[in-house]
């Protein structure tokens, strides 16, 4: 296992991450959008989970917090579907562009 | 090159070639399918870095829960042949531009940076001790995030709910 260092895993997450940062940017989808942060917070449970092999093999911290981390995807991808169900409901439609105004 | 080499390689090529796909595919379906590929290859890295009980939780809630949810929300909300119209240009370039300069900076820290791997002995990351150090108060214990995340959950399940339901009351008063 030995044989890779560690930053090729952190190549890796850091373009996944930045991948996320260009969707982000890119995309005028709400749901498209949730993927991205999707991908961006993968990228980082990647980050941890690498670090804590490599480094303090000894301890599970970075697995914790990535466990952590994946319970909080959870619970935002859910809000987030949510909201979008109840904006979809309102306006007919989930472009970014379309949806500029709070009161209704 | 060992076959643990090749496992890693096919596991990162995977993971990136699907990442750019899931943010440039025009068919929004296809775009959760190319995530669902993505966190499972994602999954495969744990399972290569031998933590199997962080790899069975990204399958079953990422895969799984997540990825179920948003395409049950894409179902509800586009039809399914839906293509979207190709981004503006200048909204490609600002992308991918800021994403160039963003890596670029990120990687040549991380190249730079010297980090030291340890020897130490490795910690038997079973569900038994997985389980024990989740819930304990001691040195290695996670009590305190395990209920703080307990209490957002439970905030999540409650607001998803109110979000979400229907205002039959309120409609009805008023068409009154």
């Amino acid at each position: 296992m030995q044989e890779i260092p560690l930053y090729y895993f952190l190549t890796v997450s850091t373009l996944m991450f930045f991948i996320g940062v260009a969707g982000f940017i890119i995309r005028r989808n709400l749901i498209t959008i949730l993927m991205s942060i999707e991908l961006i917070l993968n990228s980082v449970n990647i980050n941890f989970v690498a670090i804590n092999r490599y480094l303090f093999p000894d301890q599970l911290q970075g697995h914790f917090f990535s466990l952590f981390i994946v319970a909080i995807a959870a619970a935002e991808a859910s809000v987030a579907i949510a909201l979008i169900i109840n904006i979809y409901r309102k306006f007919n439609s989930i472009e970014v562009t379309e949806v500029n105004e709070m009161k209704y | 090159m060992s076959l643990y080499e090749v496992m890693f390689a096919i596991f990162s090529a995977v993971i990136l070639v699907f990442s750019v796909l899931t943010i440039t595919s025009r068919r929004i379906l296809r775009a959760a399918v190319y995530l669902l590929f993505v966190l499972i290859s994602t999954a495969g890295i744990y399972f290569w870095l031998q933590y199997e009980f962080l790899a069975g939780v990204q399958v079953a809630l990422y895969a799984g829960g997540i990825v179920v949810l948003i395409i049950f929300s894409i179902l509800l909300t586009h039809h399914i042949e839906h293509k979207f119209d190709k981004p503006g240009l200048w909204n490609v370039i600002a992308g991918f531009g800021i994403a160039a300069l963003g890596s670029f900076i990120a990687i040549s820290t991380i190249i730079n940076h010297d980090f030291i791997p340890s020897n130490k002995e490795a910690i038997d990351s079973s569900v038994k001790n997985i389980g024990r150090q989740l819930v304990s108060t001691g040195h290695d214990g996670y009590v305190l995030p395990f209920e703080v995340i307990s209490i957002l959950l439970l905030a999540a399940l409650i607001g998803a709910i109110v979000v979400a339901r229907k205002e039959t009351d309120k409609s009805e008063t008023t068409s009154k």
